[in-house]
C-alpha cells in the first residue's frame, strides 16, 4: 500500500519535473511578449494620464489619477468621433463590395473555362503586388475626372478597386476543389447559373468569405495613403489613420489626447482580431499554401 | 490561433485530389457566357479603373510635363526620365529602399523562423496567448503606430529614452539621427510585421508530418539532429517563397515611413514611395510627370521582384515535388 503510493507520487513528480523546462521557457516568452506589446500598454496608460504626469512619469504605466477628459478631447476637439464614423462607413462598404466582387470573379474563373479566362487570371497574378505609390497619381486624376475626389464614395470605390487579388485567388482555390457533381445536382434540380451560385456555392464558401471579409476589413481600416490623398481639401472626411497624422501636426504638445485618439482608432481592429483571429491567420497562411 | 488554424497539409491534399475533375467545359450557349461576364463585371470595372488603367496611364504621364492635376499636359518625350536619373535624390531614395530591404528581410525571415519553431512545440504552455501577443502589432493601423512610435522614441521624455537614461545613455534621438533613423525604422518595421512572416513559417512547419519526428526520435536522434536533418530540409522550398514574399512586402512601406520620419532627417529615410509623394503632392508646384517617371521605374523594380516571385513559386513547388 505505502509502496504503491510512493511510486505514484514520484511518477507525478517526474512528470511535473519534465514539464518544468517548458514552463520556464513559457515564462521567458511571456516576458518578451510583454516588451513586445509595450507600445500598446504605454499608449493605453498615456491616454489616461494628465499632461504633467505624462512628461514626468517615465516608465510607470499605472496613472496616479485617471483622466478621462483626454478621450473627450480626442472625440470632440480633435474630431475623432467623426473620423471614427467615416472610417466605419468606408470600411464596412468596402468590405461588402470587395467580398462580393471577389466571390463572383473567383467563382467564375474557377468553374468555367471561357475565352480570355487564362489571360484574366494571368493579369490578376501579374498585378498581385502593385504598390499604391505606383498607381496613386492616375487614381487621383481619374477620380477628379469622375468628380469622385474629395468624397467618401470616391475613396470607397478607389479602395475596393485596388489590389485584393489575393482575395480572388482565395475564392478561386476554394471553388476549384468543389466536386463537379454538386453543380450537376443543382442543375438537375432546375437551378440556373445564378441560383447555383447563390444558393449552393456561396454558402459552401462561408469560411473563405469570413477570411476575405476579415482581411479586407483590417486592410481598409488601416489604409493610409489613399485616404490621405483623398481628403487633402476635405478634413471632415478624414479616416482615423489620416486624422492621427493631422492631429500631431496641429497640436504637437497634446500627448495624452493623441494617445486617447490612438486607442479609439485601434481598439476596434484589435477586438475584431481577438474574436476572428482564426480566419485572419488562415488568410495569411494562404499566401504560402499557394 | 490554435494549431488547428494553420491547417496546411490536410487542405492541400484534398485540393490536389479533386482539382483535375473540377473545371467545367464550355458546352453551354451565349446565356452562360453572358452570366460569366456579368459576374466578372464588378471586378473588370473597379479593378480595371483603379489598378490596370493606372498602371498603363503612368507610362503616358511619365512622358508629359504636367504641373498640377488641374493643368494641361504637354508631351516632352523622355526628358522626365532624364531628370529623374540625373536627380541624386532619386538615387538616394532608390538606395534607401534597397538598404531598408537588406536591413529588414534577413532579420525578419530568420527571427520569425526561430520564433515559429518555438511556438510550434506541442509541449509549450500558453501557446495561443503567446502567438496572439506576437501577432497583434500586425492588425493595428500602421500610420497610427508610426505616430505613436515618434512619442515612444522621443529623446526628451519618451519611455525608451528614460530607460536608456537609467542605464547611463542619455538623449539618443533615434529618428532624428542621420545614421540611426533608418535602422530604427527597420527595427520598428520588423516588429510591426513580424507576425505575418511568423504565420508563414508556422504554416510551413505544419506541413512536416509529426510522425517523422517521432520515428527519428525512436531511432535516437537528438534535438539538433532533428532540426538539421528533418526540419531544415523540409523547410527549404518554403524559404525561397517566404523570402520573396517578404521582399515584396517591404516595398509597401509608405504608411510607416511617412508617419515616422516623413523621409527625414535630410532624406536619409526617403524611400521611393515618399519621393513620388513629395514630387506629386507635397511640392509647391506639383511635378506629376517627374513623379510618374519615378513611379514607372519603381514599378519596374517591383515587377522584377515579382518575376522572381513566380520563379520562386515554380522552383519551390518543384523542390517540394521532388521530396514526395
Amino acid at each position: 500500500m505505502t509502496a504503491e503510493l510512493t511510486v505514484e507520487r514520484s511518477d507525478r513528480q517526474r512528470r511535473i519535473l519534465s514539464r518544468l523546462p517548458w514552463w520556464i521557457a513559457a515564462l521567458v516568452l511571456v516576458g518578451i511578449a510583454l516588451v513586445w506589446i509595450f507600445p500598446f500598454l504605454w499608449m493605453l496608460s498615456a491616454s489616461l494620464k494628465d499632461s504633467m504626469e505624462m512628461f514626468s512619469g517615465g516608465l510607470r504605466l499605472w496613472p496616479d489619477k485617471f483622466v478621462w477628459d483626454n478621450y473627450a478631447r480626442a472625440w470632440n476637439d480633435a474630431h475623432f468621433g467623426r473620423y471614427l464614423i467615416n472610417t466605419i462607413l468606408v470600411t464596412v462598404i468596402t468590405v461588402v463590395i470587395v467580398t462580393v466582387r471577389c466571390a463572383l470573379a473567383g467563382y467564375v474563373l474557377a468553374r468555367y473555362r471561357f475565352r480570355g479566362s487564362k489571360l484574366f487570371l494571368g493579369i490578376l497574378v501579374a498585378t498581385l503586388f502593385v504598390p499604391t505609390g505606383y498607381t496613386i497619381i492616375p487614381v487621383v486624376k481619374i477620380s477628379m475626372q469622375l468628380h469622385l475626389i474629395d468624397s467618401l464614395s470616391g475613396m470607397i470605390l478607389a479602395l475596393s478597386g485596388g489590389a485584393y487579388v489575393s482575395a480572388i485567388l482565395l475564392y478561386y482555390g476554394y471553388f476549384r476543389q468543389i466536386p463537379r457533381e454538386l453543380e450537376e445536382a443543382a442543375l438537375v434540380d432546375g437551378a440556373g447559373f445564378v441560383r447555383t451560385f447563390f444558393s449552393v456555392m456561396l454558402p459552401l464558401a462561408m469560411p473563405v468569405t469570413a477570411t476575405v471579409a476579415v482581411l479586407t476589413f483590417i486592410a481598409t481600416w488601416n489604409a493610409f495613403f489613399l485616404p490621405l490623398v483623398f481628403t487633402f481639401s476635405r478634413p471632415d472626411l478624414r479616416t482615423v489613420s489620416v486624422g492621427m497624422q493631422a492631429f500631431v501636426g496641429e497640436t504637437a504638445t497634446d500627448w495624452s489626447g493623441m494617445a486617447a485618439a490612438g486607442v479609439i482608432s485601434i481598439v476596434p481592429v484589435v477586438v475584431l482580431f481577438i474574436f476572428l483571429q482564426r480566419y485572419f491567420v488562415e488568410g495569411i497562411s494562404g499566401a504560402v499554401k499557394s | 490561433m490554435t494549431s488547428r488554424s494553420v491547417q496546411l497539409s490536410r487542405r492541400q491534399d484534398r485540393r490536389s485530389r479533386s482539382a483535375t475533375a473540377a473545371v467545367d467545359r464550355p458546352r453551354h450557349g451565349w446565356q452562360k457566357t453572358t452570366w460569366i461576364w456579368v459576374f466578372l463585371l464588378p471586378t473588370v470595372v473597379l479593378y480595371g479603373l483603379y489598378t490596370i488603367y493606372p498602371i498603363i496611364a503612368s507610362y503616358w504621364y511619365s512622358l508629359v510635363e504636367w504641373n498640377g492635376f488641374d493643368s494641361g499636359q504637354k508631351f516632352v518625350g523622355l526628358s522626365n526620365y532624364r531628370e529623374v536619373f540625373a536627380d541624386p535624390l532619386f538615387w538616394n531614395s532608390f538606395k534607401v529602399t534597397l538598404l531598408f530591404m537588406l536591413l529588414v528581410v534577413p532579420a525578419r525571415v530568420l527571427l520569425t523562423l526561430l520564433m515559429a519553431m518555438i511556438l510550434n512545440s506541442p509541449k509549450l504552455p500558453l501557446i495561443g496567448v503567446l502567438r496572439s501577443a506576437f501577432f497583434i502589432p500586425v492588425v493595428t493601423t500602421t500610420a497610427i503606430i508610426g505616430v505613436v512610435m515618434r512619442f515612444v522614441l522621443d529623446p526628451a521624455s519618451g519611455p525608451v529614452s528614460s530607460v536608456l537614461a537609467k542605464l547611463g545613455f542619455g538623449g539618443v534621438d533615434f529618428l532624428g539621427d542621420q545614421h540611426l533613423a533608418l535602422p530604427a525604422a527597420a527595427v520598428l518595421y520588423i516588429w510591426k510585421f513580424f507576425g505575418v512572416t511568423m504565420i508563414y513559417w508556422l504554416a510551413a512547419l505544419q506541413t512536416i508530418p509529426y510522425e517523422l519526428y517521432e520515428a527519428a526520435r525512436i531511432d535516437g536522434a537528438g534535438t539538433w539532429q532533428l532540426f538539421r536533418h528533418i526540419t531544415l530540409p523540409m523547410l527549404k522550398p518554403f524559404l525561397i517563397i517566404i523570402t520573396v514574399l517578404t521582399i515584396e512586402e517591404t516595398f509597401h512601406n509608405f504608411d510607416l515611413m511617412y508617419t515616422l520620419t516623413a523621409g527625414g532627417p535630410y532624406f536619409h529615410t526617403e524611400i521611393i514611395e515618399i519621393y513620388i509623394y513629395r514630387w506629386a503632392f507635397a511640392a509647391p508646384i506639383p511635378q506629376l510627370g517627374h513623379a510618374s517617371a519615378a513611379a514607372v521605374v519603381f514599378g519596374l523594380l517591383v515587377a522584377i521582384v515579382g518575376a522572381l516571385q513566380l520563379w520562386a513559386l515554380y522552383t519551390g513547388r518543384r523542390l517540394r515535388g521532388e521530396q514526395r
